[in-house]
């Protein structure tokens, strides 16, 4: 460490330093995003406990078709977020940037299914109110309420991602990363494996809860 | 624009601002313009950022209580009107609990001494940390706006359906307002987290460090983990208001007692973060002036830890009367019970510190001593107040209201003054005047227990907090609670003045004015912008006082 | 002047929640002298400048630490079982304890007594008989609180609440709303009036309203159409309701649950919460028809025919 690499904050005392400060600071951040989850988590089981048959009921109105669809789209972008990391550490540039950018084509992928589904949704009368699905018990409200603000946090932090990839792949384009420092890009992929887990919950919790309970 | 910038006083002259004369400091090193404090990244400029704005919210809110008190004097609601008073209580807890308490000793103190104490040269991530203050006052603002625009009506704890559904008032801009504020906090959090884990000295290992850095440890823990659940819970009570329906409403079969677990699952631990800073004050405060080693550092150390845990497992005790089952009440009272356990070894731990010291009544010595009382009352109300069945009588009365104060501005306030006196002539290179400060610490003593020891009586004779007007029979306590109150004001300004004064006219001060260990006394007052020349190396445990030998010094001379 | 310390004490528990709160406030005077005379003593006698043995002692820290950890945990130990006791005393109203019903709404308490007697703010009851209040509110949550009997309950919309005491004293002691409710929270007050059972059963027949809760509910129940499926139709199959009150009643999930209170009103108004075993989901909710004073009427009316059996032929899950 005789010569300090540019990106050395002056904080530090070294790059290995700076590294691990970064990668517990992203874990700390991770462990607020679970609790940020948590809370709506925590609400979803304590009504779900209370009206299984209503939940039940409002779930077969979801589109498990667009759910899976997403949960394809998403499972494959963490496996090529995870390359384009390893792209990184063996100072492969050309297909980090590659890698990143289809990352960012699936995200924005998933982003528009979820359009489409939301679009579907609203038509449906999916939209908890007074316009809500009459044939519905009011509790079935409450599961939509939830299913809005859920996949709505989700496909905010999915949109976030996008930015960060963005900026990851234009800051490659710009050569600023090499196998010497690629710290940004790996905090951007646990970031995006967070982002990734989240769906994984959400996707039987939201879209397969029917085939469960009946 | 900045007072402080007049700390270097006569010595710097704009005609000879030679190398030699011109003493480097983080005042003169960063520049003077306001763009260099409005965009630093110096971790002691955003901790005086944070204390300008704290004075703001702080004057907001004790001009609200003010109010308030002067409004109970008579049992009849005659000087504002329900809705005034109503709004009053509500801006003045929301912005004492987000906007003052849980910022004060962290914010200001923590973000001042933290990397210094570790021997760092800055937090972890200056500019996430000058991001927490942008954050913290672009909610201020929010709420501050709900304000001019006809204020909040819904008592800081925002309980559904009534913040939801049934209140006329700014409740949007004022949940927005803390949910960004919110953020805010956790950076600080995580910045706090992150630096004590990766940038301590050389030889600076976990047994070693300042307690106080303990204490903002586990306060940095509490902040991360608890604060999202709030931003959500406000989030949740937010959409069930913008759009009509939501996941409380009892219409729809939701549950509003639900809403009251995510937010005291926040707020309980919350309690912890505006109490935790201060203990590790004392714990520095303590050893410096009576020139002892604390007295069983590792309990005191995890008692902080063990306080950060439990105090995720008690928020049902402030829902005792709200219909939760028997046996969940039982179980809380338990787990209350158990988390008065390491507050209690604190304050033993404190006291057999002095055994065979030598104790000099300095300010912040005489606000510690005030803590340790005020704060042993409070927690032993808290355990009043965590039997169960008493709870049942005096929740949501005064008797609350004095416990929680007692242990928020007895405690909090309190060591937030204690330190602030404590790093004074290390943040400014000023000394403040000793007498005037010893004055201030005994009115505010005084001030603190004429107002609110009356209310534990009022509490138990039943009058309800929140209340506008109340009954004749509780007049007396009410006067002599508001009698108390405007000594307590003027305890409050006495600093403020001769604070601003001590900036021009006070003492100069050596770099380590109180013969303290910590490494933050081992640079000069105030401190250069790096904190120190060359990185301090640590070779031993903190606190190595020795009352032996500071009487043989004093003796000598 | 007048400065009163406790307020009246006008029941058994009020009795049990003083003693507990002079227990704590010895224990707090004793855990304070432990505190503080030692460490006024060292304030003074180490105070600096002064003639003192200051040398380094080494004591025995795990010992001591170990001393004040374990003493305080069973010390709090016992007093958490000692306010668990008086809990568990307020929290279980007992079996004989007579109904009375409680509304509360933005900003009064509204109070129907079984035989149909209706006050609002006020509150009759005799002295010696334990009552048993039903709560429930029609907007925001509110706090029913009796300081003289050392009682208080938060009244939760969306669910009953329930608060007992019995009073064995007369006179007027204050009703308060304890839980912050909106604009006049302070002037949701009132006052209970203890009176002698005598005095009591005069004054519920000075007011007499004719019809008793019970009464005024079967007229609802008609009028509202319960009855058109619960008692004569045989189209419709729905459970019978008389005997109902009190019963275990086996669900469709399985579970089986009493119909208490609570049960009947989430049968009322979220039908769909928890269907008898046997039935079909087809009654409407009735949220949003029925104000909670009607609620109360009806769930009285169902009480009062839990002893009589089914007058058509009971139809038997599966």
């Amino acid at each position: 460490m005789a010569d300090a690499h540019a990106a050395l904050q002056e904080q530090f005392e070294e790059m290995p330093q700076q590294k691990e400060a970064a990668t517990l600071g992203m874990w700390a951040f991770l462990a607020t995003e679970v609790l940020f989850f948590g809370a709506m988590f925590m609400s979803y089981i304590v009504y779900r406990q209370t009206y299984p048959q209503a939940f039940a009921e409002a779930s077969h109105h979801t589109i498990v078709l667009f759910g899976t669809v997403n949960t394809a789209i998403l499972l494959t972008s963490s496996l090529t977020m995870a390359l384009a990391v390893q792209a990184a550490r063996e100072n492969n540039i050309k297909w980090l940037f590659r890698f990143l950018a289809i990352t960012v084509v699936f995200a924005l992928a998933f982003l528009a299914v979820k359009g489409l589904e939301y679009h579907q949704d609203l038509q449906e009368h999916l939209w908890p109110g007074p316009h809500f699905r009459p044939e519905l018990p009011p509790q079935a409200q409450i599961f939509w309420m939830l299913y809005w603000i859920m996949t709505g946090v989700h496909a905010l932090h999915v949109t976030v991602g996008v930015g960060l990839l963005s900026t990851m792949a234009w800051m490659t384009s710009r050569r600023k990363f090499s196998d010497a420092y690629y710290t940004p890009v790996e905090m951007t992929g646990l970031y995006w494996h967070f982002v990734d887990i989240i769906w994984i919950y959400l996707y039987p919790l939201l879209y397969l809860v029917h085939r469960y309970a009946s | 624009m900045n007072p402080l910038e007049n700390v270097e006083g006569p010595t710097i002259t704009a005609e000879y601002p030679t190398v030699e004369r011109t003493p480097k400091n983080y005042f003169t090193e960063g520049g003077h313009t306001l763009k260099s404090w409005l965009l630093t990244t110096d971790h002691k400029r955003i901790g005086l950022l944070y204390l300008y704005s704290l004075l703001v919210y702080f004057t907001i809110a004790a001009i609200a209580a003010a109010l308030m008190r002067m409004e109970l004097i008579t049992p009849a609601g005659d000087m504002v009107t329900s809705d005034t008073y109503n709004k009053l209580f509500t801006i003045h807890g929301t912005l004492m609990v987000w906007f003052f308490l849980i910022p004060s000793i962290p914010a200001v103190l923590g973000n001042f001494v933290l990397p210094m104490m570790l021997g760092a040269k800055d937090v972890a991530f200056p500019k996430l940390n000058l991001l927490s203050w942008y954050l913290f006052n672009g909610g201020g603002l929010l709420a501050l706006t709900s304000l001019i625009f006809g204020g909040v009506d819904t008592g800081w704890t925002f309980y559904t359906p009534y913040s939801s559904t049934y209140s006329n008032s700014h409740v949007i801009a004022m949940a927005a307002g803390i949910f960004i504020a919110g953020f805010g906090t956790i950076l600080t959090g995580l910045n706090f987290i992150v630096t004590t884990h990766k940038l301590r000295a050389p030889g600076m290992t976990w047994f070693r460090m300042p307690l106080f850095i303990w204490s903002l440890y586990a306060t940095s823990v509490i902040m991360i983990l608890a604060t999202p659940v709030l931003a959500m819970t406000l989030a949740l009570m937010g959409i069930e208001r913008i759009w009509g329906v939501g996941i409380f409403d009892p219409r729809l079969g939701g549950d509003p007692i639900l809403f009251q677990h995510l937010f005291w699952f926040y707020s309980h631990p919350a309690v912890y973060i505006m109490i935790l800073p201060g203990m590790g004050v004392v714990s520095e405060v303590i050893t410096c002036f009576s020139r002892k080693p604390i007295f069983g550092y590792h309990f005191v150390a995890f008692s902080s830890v063990a306080i950060a845990i439990l105090g995720f497992l008690v928020w049902g005790h402030h829902m005792f009367t709200s219909g939760q089952s028997i046996y969940a009440g039982l179980v809380f009272s338990f787990l209350s019970y158990m988390v008065a356990v390491p507050s209690a070894i604190k304050v033993f731990n404190w006291t057999l510190t002095l055994y065979r010291g030598s104790i000099s009544f300095t300010t912040p010595m005489i606000y510690v001593l005030g803590f340790i009382g005020l704060f042993t009352i409070g927690g032993l109300t808290g355990l009043f107040l965590a039997a169960v069945g008493l709870d049942v009588h005096v929740q949501d009365t005064y008797f609350v209201v004095a416990h929680f104060h007692y242990i928020m501005v007895g405690g909090m306030v309190t060591a937030f003054m204690a330190g602030l006196h404590y790093w004074w002539p290390k943040i400014t290179g000023r000394m403040y005047p000793e007498k005037l400060g010893q004055l201030a610490a005994l009115t505010m003593f005084l001030g603190f227990n004429l107002t609110f020891f009356p209310q534990f009586v009022l509490g138990y004779l039943g009058m309800p907090r929140r209340y506008h007007a109340y009954a004749p029979e509780f007049q007396i306590y009410n006067v002599m609670s508001s009698a108390g109150a405007s000594i307590l004001g003027v305890a409050y300004l006495l600093p403020l003045i001769y604070f601003i004064w001590s900036l021009k006219h006070g003492k100069k001060a050596p770099a380590n004015p109180w013969n303290a260990t910590g490494l933050e006394w081992q640079t000069p007052s105030p401190p250069p912008k790096h904190n120190f020349a060359e990185t301090p190396v640590v070779d031993g445990p903190p606190y190595q006082y020795s009352a032996e030998k500071t009487e043989a010094e004093l003796n000598a001379s | 002047m007048n400065f009163p310390l406790f307020p009246p004490q006008a029941s058994q528990v009020a009795r049990q929640t003083d003693h507990l709160l002079i227990g704590l406030i010895l224990f707090s005077a004793f855990a304070m002298v432990v505190v503080f005379v030692p460490m006024i003593y060292f304030l003074f006698k180490y105070r600096r400048g002064t003639k003192a043995d200051r040398r380094p002692v080494h004591l025995p820290e795990i010992m001591i630490e170990a001393t004040w950890t374990i003493i305080p945990t069973i010390v709090f130990a016992g007093l958490f079982a000692w306010g668990a006791n008086v809990y568990w005393a307020i929290e279980r109203p007992p079996a004989d304890a007579m109904d009375i019903s409680v509304v509360g709404k933005q900003w009064m308490w509204k109070i129907e007594h079984p035989e149909g007697n209706r006050e609002i703010d006020e509150l009759h009851v005799p002295l010696g008989r334990n009552i048993k209040l039903t709560l429930a509110s029609q907007d925001v949550i509110h706090s029913f609180f009796l300081p003289a009997f050392r009682v208080k309950q938060d009244v939760v919309p969306g669910r009953y609440s329930t608060l007992w005491f019995k009073a064995d004293k007369l006179g007027t002691f204050h009703l308060f709303c304890s839980e912050y409710c909106g604009t006049h929270h302070s002037a949701m007050v009132g006052s209970v009036f203890v009176m002698t059972p005598d005095a009591y059963q005069r004054w519920l027949m000075r007011g007499a309203p004719g019809s008793t809760m019970a009464q005024e509910g079967e007229r609802l129940f008609r009028a509202y159409g319960c009855s058109g499926c619960h008692i004569q139709s045989t189209i419709v199959r729905a459970p019978p309701l008389e005997g109902l009150y009190g019963r275990a009643v086996p669900l469709q999930s399985g579970q089986i649950v009493t119909a208490d209170d609570g049960y009947l009103r989430d049968s009322i108004l979220l039908p769909a919460k928890d269907i008898a075993a046997g039935y079909t989901n087809d009654m409407p909710s009735f949220q949003g028809h029925l104000s909670e004073d009607d609620l109360m009427k009806l769930i009285a009316y169902i009480k009062s025919i839990s002893d009589t059996t089914p007058t058509r032929e009971t139809e038997e899950a599966k």
